[in-house]
């Protein structure tokens, strides 16, 4: 089925690790140890959420895994951030997932890799962008690569992590709280980096463009710049699609995406990060009435503005209805 | 020429300093002056360009290195050859920082040599400019007993290492720096096509 290889498994650890943050540990109950992963992959969940009307709502998100199992192992742990834009996702995972609950989980796929021939890497985190991040610093220092960790949060008590971190790198890790007025001095960091250093950012999107931003200013080249953009697929007007293969029409809600209701409607559509960063859910566009709303950061802006393909994870239309080669 | 099939087969472009780089490192050979004075010439990154330029023995590039040293860059390293250049620049980029950029231009066997020390120095492919200056002479590396052969101008050479007729073929490799040759007589010892000699 599309997505990969699908594992069951059960909560068997829940942590609050900050006000907003919790760790999630979770075995496989059906036999074998999980596959090994790198670091920096990620993981989509398959997750009943109750709606207030007393039904289920199936959503699909996708989170970076923490540590670095490279020789597998029995479980798999995410720390997921209760997203206040949460469109049912992080507010299940906060509010109803218990201990013991059981889920469906996809094989890992990394997005984010660690460069490995590069002598030197500068990882940098913003919140919730430190789970992959983490994970990179713990497999670099086990290989004993070289590595600075750089870790900007708002307030201390949001720095999910940050004690544990600091204890196992000292320093090589630097902690940056905004609520103090510390910011990470980017073109400072950036300035002395040996030849054959590796950037690594996950973090707000603004915080992303504005590091590789001053990475380029300070005249880096772009095969040494890596960032995960995953995004929170938004909402937006419901509108109309039609699967011109299958001859399905149905209609996308105002807090569904394009996906879940192609989804929702029986069909087991392409999709591998649910993030707009991988592609793999790329769909022709038979016609549209109204106009494409892009909001990946895969296709190129060309590629948007002639309008033959559609992300169906986060990308959606602002109209009557969308017809689809699907 | 034809733009080859084979898609390791390396394009060369033409010199461009980058405006954003901190610093500037050109390393030329021979006729390579010429296309880095083209590119470089009354611009601004000259005074963060450090310049390595080694003449080719057997003729008079006197003219060329006049053109570099009228450059007025940071600094001029003349080497006698090659070998000397690439142990410079090893030495150069040992303290290098991230926002260098090199530009690389002569014959197709130096950008080759050079291209595949400097990445071995942990430049990235894409902080590398090439232009392609000169004799469109290959480096060869024979498969069969993996010596490289230096200047090749035909196909097939002959390997001065092990005696093989050697096919070169478009294939490359980045990491050695060389392309392949592979012996081209070994079902029927001693039929030979004519040499071919290799296009600019």
């Amino acid at each position: 089925m599309s997505g990969g290889v699908q594992f069951p498994v059960r909560v068997a650890e829940i942590e609050a690790v900050s006000p907003a943050v919790k760790r999630l540990r979770l075995e496989r109950h059906d036999g074998p140890s999980l596959p090994p992963y790198s670091a920096g992959s990620h993981t989509v969940l398959t997750l009943e959420a109750r709606t207030l009307e007393g039904g289920t709502r199936r959503i699909r998100n996708a989170y970076s895994l923490l540590g670095t199992t490279l020789g597998g192992g029995p479980a798999y742990e995410i720390a997921v951030l209760r997203s206040p834009q949460s469109r049912g996702g992080s507010v299940f995972i906060h509010d109803q997932l218990a201990i013991g609950a059981t889920l469906s989980m996809s094989a890992p796929v990394n997005l984010f890799p660690l460069h490995r021939t590069a002598r030197r890497h500068v990882l940098v985190a913003g919140g919730i962008g430190i789970t992959p991040i983490a994970a990179m610093a713990r497999e670099l220092a086990a290989a004993g690569q070289p590595f600075e960790l750089h870790y900007a949060m708002r307030d201390e008590a949001s720095g999910a992590f940050a004690a544990e971190l600091a204890a196992l790198y000292g320093p090589a890790m630097r902690l940056y709280v905004s609520q103090r007025q510390e910011r990470i001095a980017v073109r400072d960091i950036l300035a002395h980096q040996p030849v054959g250093t590796h950037l690594y950012v996950c973090g707000p999107e603004r915080m992303i463009d504005g590091i590789l931003g001053d990475a380029r200013i300070a005249g880096w080249p772009d095969s040494a710049l890596h960032a995960e953009r995953f995004l929170a697929p938004e909402g937006g007007e419901p509108f109309a699609v039609k699967l011109a293969r299958s001859g399905i029409a149905t209609l996308v809600g105002e807090h569904q995406t394009l996906l879940e209701a192609i989804e929702a409607a029986g069909v087991d559509a392409p999709y591998l990060c649910r993030g707009g960063a991988c592609g793999q859910c790329e769909t022709p566009i038979v016609s549209a009435d109204g106009t494409l709303l892009h909001a990946d950061h895969f296709l190129t802006d060309d590629q948007k503005a002639c309008g033959k393909t559609i992300m169906t994870c986060v990308s959606r239309l602002r109209g009557r209805e969308l017809v689809l080669d699907l | 020429m034809k733009p080859s099939t084979i898609k390791s087969r390396p394009l060369y472009g033409t010199l461009a300093p980058v405006p954003q780089a901190t610093q500037h490192i050109a390393i030329v050979e021979g006729e390579g002056a010429l296309a880095l004075a083209d590119a470089f010439a009354g611009h601004e990154a000259l005074r963060r360009t450090i310049i390595l330029f080694s003449p080719i023995a057997h003729r008079a590039d006197h003219d060329q290195t006049a053109v570099l040293t009228s450059l007025s860059c940071e600094a001029l390293h003349l080497a006698s050859n090659v070998q000397e250049l690439l142990g410079t620049l090893v030495t150069i980029l040992s303290t290098a920082t991230m926002g260098t950029r090199l530009y690389v231009s002569g014959s197709e066997d130096f950008i080759g040599r050079v291209t595949s020390e400097a990445l071995r120095q942990g430049i990235e492919m894409d902080a590398i400019q090439t232009e392609h200056r000169g004799a469109p002479t290959r480096r060869v590396q024979c498969v069969h007993c993996k010596g490289f052969i230096d200047g090749v101008s035909a196909s097939p050479a002959l390997c001065p290492h092990c005696g093989l007729h050697l096919l070169v073929r478009d294939h490359y490799s980045r990491r050695l720096g060389a392309f392949m040759g592979v012996s081209i007589d070994a079902e029927s010892p001693g039929d030979l096509p004519p040499p071919e000699a290799f296009g600019a």
